[in-house]
């Protein structure tokens, strides 16, 4: 057990760090700390030019195997440059849905026809993805998807009706993958099947929903007879669950600690703020931003721990992977309430009409989804009674 | 950068686990709670002579098994899981990392050679019954007349103080403040003037003892480091030892939290076990939350005390882990402890369940070494001042 990088290692910190200096600037200057969670509907364009100028540079997919384009990093690295690019204020990445989980999924389940045409555009920074999962009667229960795929095999495509809801980045993503159910008779996680789908296309509407922040990151996306080529689907017609599982799993990867260098600048601020109206001199604030300090700090070891310890045999997720959603999100949820109240009453005051919210006041009102999306808290305390625990698991209800 | 155990270290785990859980059930604990040592004498030579744990970090050259502080933390959770009832804490991580950190050679090797033999215990006495754990703790003087230093003043929490053979204490110069004028010093607890009185505790699985020390007059081989000057060092061991601490309340928790499933899925109620219901079924997901954090606390923690002991990178960020460390594994445990009792139900009220001496002694452990609010107090003023 050590703390510390390896020489290599370093050298390594220092050459993302040098490249992001020395290409985060100019044009893409006003892009820092910019486009992150609560902020993501801001310079979508400009953000997929920085997408492509990393691109050049080799800083996208970093993890990806090489012979699919990527760099190869080992998980230090990876460590290393999530930590550097959020170190530097790098902006909020709109190919993060390829890169993360699109890309992945294609890589570990997809035909060499599927790797081919979908891997390097991701690669690229000129192809983005959204992802295509929860439904108005499918949240916290995802498998009760209602989107239905049909095969009309005269002209070889699947036909998808049915509406998909909190999708980020619809509007801008040229690809959606997308959990539909392809035997129509079947219930819960049989039947399914994972596709993707191009998003222009008369047969797809993207809806934008406007937040809490007044503004619109997700959006409702509905499918009226929307086509997909029949050789587009990942794994066979009924493996959909199985895919989308697979993917959850690298969903939980390096980049939290990204993440949480993110956190650290968010927690900064709230300093800053503490120093400059007094706030700092309260004992009350001063255990909160304590506390604040000391758990962000632990979240650090805790993802460390996530990635140095080998997984169980039958891949279950170890302890500390298990508590971990429930703990950052509860934690920023935490932060967002402590910032307000470092504000005191400046805290209700916008920075303009008709609804100009600062970093901090969107971050406060954004952190209420984190507590939510990806499993609620509440499904998280589940999961970690049944599966961490063996505690028994929820009985099945009869409603409809 | 790696950040599990080696196998080596799994190794030493399952081992400790293995030995207390033999030789540390509910009976010993109980048994050895009741008596005013507080520990059973050929229990204490089984660990010092199998286990070999009072050495486990100190240097080969003194008679050590030279291993690191992570093992030491590994093996301390195990100890806080079974409850163990011993001088190690005391000895080990009080007096031994003293020695360690503030001994010249010459107190080292004569000391610590004993101590790896098991034929001495030793504990660390420098508060005088203060809730600040910091160098205002120390009332205790000291002032030089000719070549000797006369001691004066009173201890309290002192940690097996009444069983110690060996005490170091710290105490200040007479009229000195604050972090000034600290003085640390060899004390046999057999010295005509010093008095060790036995204060029956809450806790009763982990005895405290009152120091009192009247016109003790000492030469300077009974000085540890610079005289005067000795906060620092005293600081760097207090907080190498709060990560032991800390590492204590871990164990606890994973105890709690094992026995607190075990029992709601025996427990039937309403022709349910009481573990199908999702209120227990969240509380002990919290409970599990609260563990896992605070064990990923306490392995950075010990990285960094083993950093600190080596004098090497990262020992700058010593204060900042003990207090991260100790301020959350505290909360935790109280927490987790409290949880536990209440997912008992009536059976963890009684005496017979074991429940009760963690609910003492996470209460206990919370405020030994400064509690929670005192610890983020300390990260707040190099955060915010």
């Amino acid at each position: 057990m050590k703390l510390s990088f390896s020489p290599e290692d370093e050298l390594f910190r220092d050459q993302v760090a040098t490249w992001l200096r020395d290409n985060l600037a100019g044009e893409f200057e006003k892009l820092k700390y910019r486009g992150g969670p609560g902020d993501e509907h801001m310079f979508p364009a400009e953000r997929q030019v920085w997408e492509q100028k990393l691109a050049e540079g080799g800083w996208t997919c970093v993890g990806w195997p090489r012979e699919y384009g990527g760099r190869g990093c080992s998980i230090e690295q990876q460590v290393i440059f999530f930590e550097e690019y959020a170190r530097a204020g790098a902006p909020g990445r709109v190919g993060h849905i390829g890169e993360g989980l699109a890309g992945p999924t294609i890589i570990a389940f997809g035909t060499e026809e599927q790797k081919r045409k979908y891997l390097p555009g991701i690669v690229a920074g000129t192809q983005l993805w959204c992802q295509g999962y929860s439904e108005p009667s499918a949240g916290s229960d995802l498998a009760n998807v209602k989107t239905r795929a049909r095969l009309d095999e005269a002209r070889g495509k699947w036909l998808l009706n049915g509406q998909k809801v909190w999708t980020s980045l619809a509007h801008e993503a040229d690809f959606c993958f997308v959990l539909a159910r392809t035997d129509p008779d079947s219930v819960a996680h049989k039947g399914l099947g994972f596709f993707l789908v191009a998003m222009d296309q008369p047969g797809i509407e993207v809806r934008p929903i406007e937040q809490i922040t007044g503004t619109s990151e997700f959006n409702e996306v509905f499918f009226d007879d929307a086509e997909c080529r029949a050789d587009d689907i990942v794994g066979e017609p009924g493996d959909g669950w199985k895919v989308a599982m697979g993917l959850l799993g690298f969903e939980r990867g390096v980049s939290t600690l990204g993440q949480q260098m993110q956190f650290q600048n968010e927690l900064d601020e709230v300093v800053r703020f503490a120093k400059g109206n007094g706030a700092a001199n309260d004992p009350v604030i001063r255990q909160r931003i304590a506390r604040a300090h000391a758990e962000l700090k632990i979240m650090r070891y805790n993802s460390l721990r996530m990635l140095s310890g080998q997984s169980a045999s039958d891949g279950a997720l170890q302890k500390e992977a298990l508590i971990y959603k429930l703990f950052w999100a509860t934690w920023h949820r935490t932060l967002g309430e402590l910032a307000m109240d470092v504000l005191g009453p400046e805290c209700d005051i916008l920075e303009g009409a008709p609804y100009a919210l600062s970093r901090l006041q969107s971050m406060y009102l954004f952190v209420r989804s984190d507590t939510i999306y990806g499993g609620t808290n509440q499904i998280q305390r589940n999961i970690i009674a049944e599966r961490g625990l063996g505690m028994p698991r929820e009985p099945k209800g009869t409603a409809r | 950068m790696e950040f599990a155990f080696t196998q080596e270290q799994e190794m030493i785990r399952e081992t400790a686990a293995a030995f207390l859980a033999e030789v540390s059930d509910s009976a010993a604990v109980r048994r050895a709670m009741a008596t005013e040592r507080g520990y059973e004498p050929a229990l204490w030579d089984r660990v010092c002579g199998e286990m070999y744990w009072q050495a486990i970090h100190v240097p080969e050259e003194y008679g050590g098994m030279g291993l690191g502080y992570v093992e030491l933390v590994a093996t301390m959770e195990q100890m806080g899981r079974f409850l163990l009832c011993s001088p190690f804490f005391a000895t080990v991580c009080l007096a031994g990392n003293a020695l360690r950190v503030a001994g010249s050679k010459e107190q080292q090797s004569r000391w610590l050679g004993q101590l790896c033999e098991g034929k001495l215990t030793a504990t660390l006495a420098f508060n005088s019954g203060s809730s600040d754990w910091g160098a205002d703790a120390i009332t205790a003087t000291w002032r030089r007349e000719g070549d000797a230093y006369v001691l004066n003043g009173c201890y309290r929490y002192v940690i097996d103080g009444h069983t110690a053979d060996l005490l170091v204490i710290a105490a200040r110069e007479e009229d000195s403040k604050g972090e000034a004028g600290i003085g640390l010093f060899l004390l046999p607890a057999a010295t005509a003037g010093v008095e060790c009185r036995w204060l029956p505790t809450m806790d009763q699985a982990r005895k405290q003892a009152a120091v009192r020390i009247t016109e003790v007059s000492v030469g300077t081989e009974a000085v540890m480091g610079e005289l005067g000057q000795s906060w620092e060092a005293l600081a760097r061991v207090i907080d190498i030892a709060t990560i032991a601490l800390a590492a204590e309340q871990v164990g606890g928790c994973q105890q709690l939290l094992d026995m607190t499933v075990a029992y709601t899925s025996e427990r039937v109620q309403f022709n349910r076990t009481i573990a199908s219901y999702q209120a227990v079924k969240h509380k002990a997901a919290d409970m599990m939350l609260r563990t896992e954090v605070a064990r990923s606390a306490i392995y950075y923690a010990a990285c960094i005390a083993q950093e600190a002991l080596e004098g090497t990178a990262l020992s700058g960020e010593l204060s900042e882990a003990a207090s991260v460390a100790k301020s959350y594994c505290s909360d935790a445990y109280f927490a987790v402890a409290g949880d536990a009792l209440q997912l008992f139900g009536g059976v963890g009220f009684t005496w017979e369940y074991d429940v009760h001496l963690y609910l003492k002694r996470a209460k206990s452990s919370e405020h030994l070494l400064g509690n929670g609010t005192y610890h983020r107090e300390r990260l707040a003023c190099s955060l915010l001042d």
